[in-house]
This record gives structure tokens, C-alpha cells and sequence, in this order.
């Protein structure tokens, strides 16, 4: 050993006495074992960190230049389009951060779904997981008011009036979020605390709680084959590697280089997404005066959009509107029971029958459809589609019980399978 | 009106072909179809006549306040003092100012019955440069409104035409067509075999791929292909101050591309070093 | 195992490449990071060149603080004939009588530290800490020095310039006060913030 490693060990000693910096790199990284047989699905949990990363600083340096009133938010916002040198850069590094973070983060969601990744023991990573998506929600509709364009401004007034639909307080819960009778420059105020403060506290905590309840119970693979079950003398799983070096550069380092490079095609020549990503009316400031033709929330709220409008009559006396914010919030509530719900000896979509891979795909096509549909104007013949969606929705998470515990499901082999 | 024929068919097409983006495209349906543009941030010569004809037609009521003087010199080209002596006319403002305008809310309430909007996102704000091309093309006169003209795109305008003295006046062509039967055959008298026409004016022209308007002969100092082109600079212009930074933008954009691409293969060569001890 | 070691140069070469273009493009990133916090076009507008007239000025006198070039305090000073006869007369209290640091343009590089020997120009912002110090003109036995023969001095550190905002010594302040660039527009009209013939 050289001196210079001598050293090195003795300043690791001394501060490993005193702060476990090497008992938590060997616990999280290097001595993680990991299952070999990860696959592609498995690269987007560290993709939503890498997001993460990006929202949080380009959301930093943005503050630097945004006045967070009524009259200066709109200006400012062009201020750091065309006179804050790189400006444009950072506000679309942001924006488009945006749905890059939703697009990695329902992907990172159906590989749970698909693999069973919320079964017993990884509940709570499930249910931490649901709420980092809620607090992602939350986010993102907070953060949609602050160009305090058109768009911001009657977004929030739709989904503040959401509200409203509670019965006897909902008024009064309305105006109290408000802060005043209609979206104003308080709305906005508090919008931005809530944006750039209180929202990324909570997210932080709850990423890296996910990740510690992660790291204590391992993680699942394709196969939702217990790894733990088959370890070599030293305890190690036979049929694992340690996360570090062997997934964070073998796997993980390219494939995030490939995804910047996705993210900049995205960045430099559409970041406007075709009005999709920047939508049209918020080229112009808030006005509480005038409606745009047609109110549509960013793509990666419209499936929960769509069920929204899809509650058209009243039911037990109570309104079409309540029950539409019930539906809305009960399709993102569910998935949060999800693990109680799934009766399947096996976790693998690989080894269960016919009825979770039908309803799985069935699931799938009718969040795009509904997706889809909360882009467009509402028709009749829209809306039963919706409804149909709405209730395979529903039914997918409902009758998994049922579909789970009668389905024929395959052996699990004892060991896992390499791709 | 030519090009407007002309275009009909790509612009049904792409409507069809965009139906779910067009709707937040154009913000709703127009009136009638607008006519194709595209728009070249490149043609820096473009861009200048765009910026001159704005200044010296629109400026007046019409600010462009989220964009500085001292921008557009730059990027299109202009040298500092030839833009402040030809194309700055607010005597109040230095080369660095926003591109404000002097008009007070009160006086253009009082003149045109609300505030004039600020142009600089005006054309995004359309969902492109084509509605701006279109809408400055389509005035005609209408005595009946307060500035003696209506627009076939902005039905009721409130403003006056403020190049109609490069343009021209148009008026609204009427004439006899045929009437079109429910199975879009032309309806015919079943006595005389004599088509069945009726008088329609206008817009209502346009459907049937006539011309709805016309210019009145000698009324502008332009031609119609000249007055085109002023109208091409100035949606150009108007684009380019959506996202003055656009073509930096897309500029840098090359480079990082190359530089990920280039970054790849030293992650991938490295990474395989890693996977293929257990693959 | 055997192949591990074959492959030991080859895996720390890449290592080596990788690092070294990362790092590459670690510091691409940076680049709107870092650059976002140079002035933006508002405040290199807000900073442009101000112009101050000086036809009223009698001898003696301050204009300013009033003009601000920058956001920063600019002193206009008019010195009078005696001012101007004391000012090279303690040369030797002072840091850098000179001006041979560059602390003015070439052409305020000398006895006055001015253009017109009577008119002086300055940033008025003390070179220790940024502080704005007060114009004490008299030539009279000041409580912070018995010999005064006008200039200014720095509430903050002590710090004191004469009247041509040259820095004595043996205060904190390391250097004289900034001569903003500027030209005469004519006989009594100064551009301040840019020489003459750059626009």
C-alpha cells in the first residue's frame, strides 16, 4: 500500500468514525446486489433522479430572474427569454424537464405494474412511490400557474374550482386556496412558495425514502424471483451484482447519455412540443376576461382530465360535478391499495395467466385513449368513450381480486432469466 | 388570392391529416383557411423590410414591450445608428429600451374602444405566422364600420386597414354561382337543364374555390405580389420576435447532439466492460 | 478471472476517456448556469452611458451623487484654483500619486487625474469595501486629519482620497478611486460610461 492510499485510509478511518460514509456507499452502491437480469424498464427510476436533478437546479437558477406577481410574472418570464443571457436555455430546460419527468415516471410505474413490484415486502415502496407521483401532480400544476399566461391562468381556475364541487364547503375551500374570489396575484404568490419551496421539500424526502425502503428490502426483477432465496457462502445472492459499477456505468451512464440526447432533441427544436408542451393562448398575459377556445390540461394530467369530464349525471342526489372529482380522485387514490388488491401467488406479468395480461393491456390502451381524449373538445360520442375507459380504468384495479385469485399462472423457475 | 386556390387542397389535407393538433393550432377554427407561409429567420433582408414596415405602420399603436431595440439591431443585422436614426421614431428612447410604444390606455380606449394588443408573441399566439399573412391580406371595405373596413378573417374588426395605401382597397366579390345539390352535384332546373345559381358574396365564394375579393384598380402603390411580400416580411418579422433566440437555439442545439453522440460511445464501450463479465 | 486482467488496460483507458469528456460536458452545462448571471440586456441597458451637464457648476462644488452611472454614485467635482494649487503639495502622503495603477483611463492619467484640470470625475465608491465616501472640500484641520487639504474620506474604514481622489496611505483602502471612461460632448456637456469615438 502506498502512502498516498495510507493515507487516504486513514482520513476514510477517521471520518468513517465519526460519519458512516463507507458503510452507507457500500449498503447503497457498491455492495447493493442488484438482479442480473434487469432489463430496459429497469433504467427509469434513476432517469426520474436525473429529471429530478435537472428540475431542481434550472428551477433555481429560474427564480434568480422571475418576479412572482401578477403584473411582473408574465414580463419576467420573457425577461429571461431574450435578455437573461441563456435564459431560453434554462426556461427550456425546464419546461421540457417537465413532461420528461411525467413520460420516465409512468414508465417507472408500469414496469411496477407489470412486474409486480408493489407485492409483498415492497408496499410501502409502491405507496411511496403513488405519493411522489400526487406530489409530482401538485408540482406541476403549481408550477403551470407562474408563466401567468392565458393558459396558467384558466388551468388553475378549472382545477381550483375542483373544489368547489366538495358539497356545503366547497365554495369556501375554493376562495380560501384562491386567497381572493378568483385566481389573482395572491393565488399566484402562494402558488410560487408552494412551488419552489414546500412541493420540492416534500419530494426530496419522499424519493429518498423510496429509495432507502428500496435498498433494505432489494430490489424485484422481470422474473419476480426472490434472488435471496439462492446466496453463496459470503451471503451474496448468486444471482446478483452490485449495483455499483456494474448497473451505475454498465447500464445506467449510457443510458442516460441516450436519454440527454433524446431530451435536447426535445429542447433545442421543439419546445413548444407543437403547442402541446407551450400551449398557444399563454403567448399572451392572464385574462380573467377571456376564455381560450379550448381548456387542455399539459398531456400527463389529460387521462385524469378526461375522467373528470366523463362524470356527466348525478347519482345519490349529488352532482355530476362532485362526482367527477370523486372519479378524478379515485382513479389516483386506487393504486395506492394496489398491493392488497393483486391476489396473484406469482408477481410477474411473465408467469400470470390470461386475465391480469388482458386486463393489463386493456388498462394501458385505455389511459392513451383517455389521454387522448382530454386534448380534445368534449363530444357525446367522446364522452361514452371516456366513460368506457373510466370503467376499464376502475375495473382493472377493482376485480383484480377476483381476476388474480381464479387465473392460471405459470411456474416461477427458481432462478432468474437472463434477457 | 391566387396562392389561396392554389392551397386549398394542401391546407384541407393537412387539416385532416393534424385534426387532433389543429384545434390547438390555429386556437379554433378560422373563418376562413389561412393562407401557407414559411417563415425564414435566415433571410436577415426579410426580417429588416419586416421590422422597417412594423415600425413605420404598426409601432404606433401597437408595442412590441418584451423586446429591445437594441435585439433586433443585432440579430437582424442593422447597424446601431442607422436604427436609431431611421427606425426608432419614440425620441425618448435610447438603443437598450424596450420596444414600447408612447400611446396611453386611455387615449386608445377612447380611439379604437380597447387596447391595441402588444405584437411580440402576436403570431404564436395564432399557432404560426399564417394568420398574421392572411389577416393583413383579407381587408375589404364595409361603410358600415367605423373605420370604413371589415376583415374576411376578423369578422367586425376594430381597427383601420393601415396599409391600404400600399395595398390597395378590396372589396367583396358577388356573383351568380350554381347551388350545389345534397349529393354535391350542382343542382339543376329539371325543365331547362339550366344550372340553378344564386348570388353569394365574399367568404361564401371562397368555399367553392372562387376569389372573394377584389381590388379596386389604382387604389395602391403596390402590386399584388409586391404588397405579398411586404406582408411575408412582416409575419416574418413578427415570428422571429416570438423567440429571438431561435436560431442560436437550434445552432447550439447541433452541437450538443454531436457531443452526446460522441460522449455515447465512450459510455457504451465503458459500460459493455461492466455488463459483459455476467452476460 | 484471466480475462479481467487482459482487459485492465483497456477498462482504464476508458475510464480515463470517459471522465475526461464528461467533464467536458460537465462544464457545457455550466455554461447557462454561469452565464445566466452575467448582466442581462436590462441591466446592460439600465448601464448605458449618462450624460451630465455641468454649465452651472461653480468652482468648489459637488455634483452628485445625483448622476448615477450603473446604479453607481458618480462625483462631479469642480475644483476651484486653490484647490488645485494645494493638490500636489503633500504628494508624499499618498499611495500612488502617480496613478500608475490602472485605476483611470490613459488620458485622466495624470497631475489632475482629469481631463479639464478642473473638472474631475469619479466612481464614487471607496476601493476597500464598495462603502460611498462623504466630499469634505475645506482645507482645514479635519478630527481624522490635522492637515486637510480637501478631498474625501470614507466613513465606513476610515479610508481618505484627495481631491483627485487619489488614496493616502496608511488607510485600508488599497487603491485610488475609479475614473469612470468619459468625454466631453462639448464645452459643457460629459458623456459618462464610455470613451470618446467607441459608439
Amino acid at each position: 500500500m502506498s502512502a498516498l492510499q495510507q493515507s487516504f485510509k486513514n482520513m476514510m478511518d477517521w471520518v468513517d468514525a465519526r460519519l458512516p460514509v463507507t458503510e452507507t456507499y457500500e449498503k447503497h452502491l457498491s455492495k447493493y446486489y442488484a438482479p442480473k437480469n434487469f432489463n430496459i424498464w429497469y433504467l427509469f427510476g434513476v432517469l426520474s433522479v436525473v429529471v429530478l436533478v435537472n428540475q431542481l437546479l434550472t428551477g433555481i437558477w429560474l427564480t434568480m430572474s422571475y418576479v412572482p406577481t401578477a403584473d411582473g410574472a408574465f414580463a419576467s418570464v420573457e425577461y429571461i427569454m431574450r435578455d437573461v443571457e441563456y435564459g431560453w436555455m434554462l426556461r427550456y430546460m425546464h419546461s421540457t424537464g417537465a413532461s420528461a419527468f411525467f413520460l420516465v415516471v409512468y414508465l417507472h410505474m408500469f414496469r411496477g405494474l407489470a412486474y409486480g413490484s408493489y407485492q409483498k415486502p415492497r408496499e410501502l415502496i409502491w405507496i411511496l412511490g403513488m405519493l411522489i407521483y400526487v406530489a409530482l401532480m401538485a408540482e406541476g400544476f403549481f408550477g403551470y400557474l407562474l408563466p401567468w399566461g392565458n393558459m396558467s391562468f384558466w388551468a388553475g381556475q378549472v382545477i381550483v374550482s375542483l373544489a368547489g364541487a366538495i358539497p356545503f364547503v366547497g365554495d369556501a375551500l375554493a376562495t380560501w386556496v384562491r386567497g381572493d374570489f378568483n385566481i389573482s396575484g395572491i393565488t399566484l404568490n402562494r402558488f410560487f412558495a408552494l412551488h419552489v419551496v414546500l412541493i420540492p421539500l416534500v419530494l426530496i424526502v419522499l424519493v429518498f425514502l423510496h429509495i432507502l425502503a428500496l435498498h433494505e428490502v432489494g430490489s424485484n426483477n422481470p422474473d419476480g424471483v426472490d434472488i435471496k432465496k439462492n446466496v453463496d457462502e459470503d451471503g451474496k445472492p448468486i444471482d446478483s451484482i452490485p449495483f455499483h459499477p456494474h448497473y451505475t456505468i454498465g447500464h445506467d451512464l449510457p443510458a442516460i447519455v441516450a436519454f440527454l440526447f433524446l431530451f435536447c432533441v426535445v429542447m433545442f427544436y421543439f419546445p413548444d412540443g407543437g403547442g402541446y408542451l407551450i400551449e398557444h393562448p399563454n403567448y399572451e398575459p392572464a385574462n380573467p376576461l377571456k376564455t381560450p377556445d379550448l381548456i387542455a390540461p399539459v398531456w400527463y394530467y389529460t387521462p385524469f382530465y378526461s375522467m373528470l369530464r366523463a362524470a356527466t349525471f348525478p347519482l345519490f342526489g349529488l352532482d355530476a360535478k362532485f362526482w367527477g372529482l370523486v372519479v378524478m380522485a379515485g382513479a389516483i387514490a386506487l393504486p395506492v391499495v394496489l398491493p392488497w388488491l393483486d391476489k396473484s401467488p406469482v408477481k410477474s406479468i411473465r408467469y400470470k395467466g390470461w386475465g391480469s395480461k388482458i386486463f393489463l393491456t386493456v388498462f394501458i390502451i385505455s389511459f392513451f385513449i383517455l389521454g387522448y381524449l382530454g386534448v380534445q373538445h368534449p363530444t357525446p360520442g367522446r364522452t361514452l368513450v371516456a366513460q368506457i375507459c373510466t370503467a376499464i380504468y376502475f375495473s382493472y384495479f377493482l376485480l383484480m381480486p377476483w381476476y388474480t385469485s381464479v387465473e392460471k399462472t405459470k411456474p416461477v423457475p427458481e432462478r432468474v432469466t437472463m434477457p | 388570392m391566387k396562392k389561396k386556390a392554389m392551397n386549398l387542397k394542401k391546407m384541407l389535407l393537412a387539416v385532416l391529416i393534424m385534426l387532433p393538433g389543429f384545434a390547438l393550432a390555429a386556437g379554433g377554427e378560422t373563418p376562413i383557411p389561412l393562407d401557407a407561409m414559411e417563415p425564414n429567420l435566415e433571410d436577415q433582408a426579410s426580417l429588416q423590410r419586416g421590422a422597417k414596415t412594423y415600425l413605420n405602420y404598426c409601432m404606433g399603436c401597437h408595442s412590441l414591450k418584451y423586446q429591445r431595440y437594441q435585439r433586433t439591431a443585432d440579430d437582424l443585422g442593422i447597424p446601431v445608428d442607422l436604427m436609431m436614426e431611421h427606425m426608432v421614431f419614440d425620441s425618448s428612447a435610447q438603443i437598450g429600451s424596450l420596444m414600447d410604444n408612447t400611446m396611453s390606455v386611455d387615449h386608445a380606449k377612447q380611439w379604437f374602444g380597447s387596447v391595441p394588443p402588444d405584437l411580440t408573441l402576436y403570431t404564436m399566439l395564432k399557432g404560426g405566422p399564417e394568420y398574421l399573412y392572411t389577416y393583413m391580406r383579407v381587408f375589404y371595405e364595409d361603410k358600415t364600420r367605423p373605420f370604413g373596413v371589415n376583415n374576411l378573417l376578423f369578422e367586425n374588426v376594430g381597427m383601420p386597414h393601415p396599409l391600404v395605401e400600399l395595398q390597395g382597397l378590396q372589396r367583396k366579390v358577388c356573383k351568380q354561382i350554381p347551388l350545389l345539390a345534397d349529393n354535391g352535384g350542382e343542382m339543376r332546373d329539371p325543365l331547362s337543364g339550366e344550372p340553378i345559381t344564386s348570388e353569394q358574396c365574399g367568404d361564401d365564394l371562397l368555399h367553392r374555390g372562387f376569389s372573394p375579393l377584389e381590388l379596386v384598380e389604382g387604389t395602391g402603390s403596390l402590386t399584388p405580389e409586391e404588397y405579398d411580400q411586404v406582408i411575408y416580411d412582416l409575419a416574418n418579422f413578427l415570428y422571429y420576435t416570438v423567440d429571438p433566440s431561435r436560431l442560436d437555439r437550434e445552432r447550439i442545439g447541433i452541437y450538443v447532439l454531436l457531443f452526446l453522440a460522441f460522449f455515447y460511445v465512450f459510455t457504451w464501450l465503458l459500460g459493455r466492460e461492466y455488463t459483459k463479465e455476467f452476460h | 478471472m484471466n480475462e479481467d486482467s487482459v482487459n485492465t488496460g483497456r477498462r482504464n483507458f476508458l475510464i480515463g476517456a470517459t471522465t475526461v469528456v464528461g467533464s467536458a460536458g460537465v462544464v457545457g452545462v455550466a455554461v447557462p448556469f454561469v452565464g445566466s448571471w452575467n448582466p442581462s440586456a436590462k441591466a446592460l441597458a439600465a448601464g448605458a452611458p449618462v450624460k451630465v451637464d455641468i454649465s452651472k457648476m461653480s468652482p468648489g462644488e459637488i455634483l452628485g451623487p445625483i448622476p448615477a452611472w450603473r446604479d453607481k454614485p458618480i462625483f462631479v467635482v469642480k475644483r476651484s484654483d486653490v484647490m488645485l494649487e494645494e493638490l500636489n503639495s503633500k504628494n508624499d502622503r499618498l499611495a500612488d500619486p502617480d496613478s500608475q495603477r490602472e485605476q483611470q483611463p490613459v488620458y485622466a492619467q495624470n497631475d489632475t487625474r482629469s481631463i479639464k484640470p478642473d473638472v474631475l470625475v469619479l466612481v464614487g465608491l471607496c476601493t476597500h469595501l464598495s462603502c460611498s465616501p462623504k466630499f469634505r472640500p475645506a482645507i482645514q484641520p479635519e478630527v481624522f486629519d490635522e492637515e486637510w487639504i480637501g478631498g474625501f474620506f470614507c466613513p465606513c474604514h476610515g479610508s481618505k482620497f484627495d481631491l483627485a481622489g487619489r488614496v493616502y496611505t496608511g488607510v485600508p483602502a488599497p487603491s485610488n478611486l475609479e475614473v469612470p471612461p468619459h468625454f466631453y460632448e462639448s464645452d459643457s456637456v460629459i458623456v459618462i460610461g464610455e470613451d470618446e469615438g467607441t459608439a
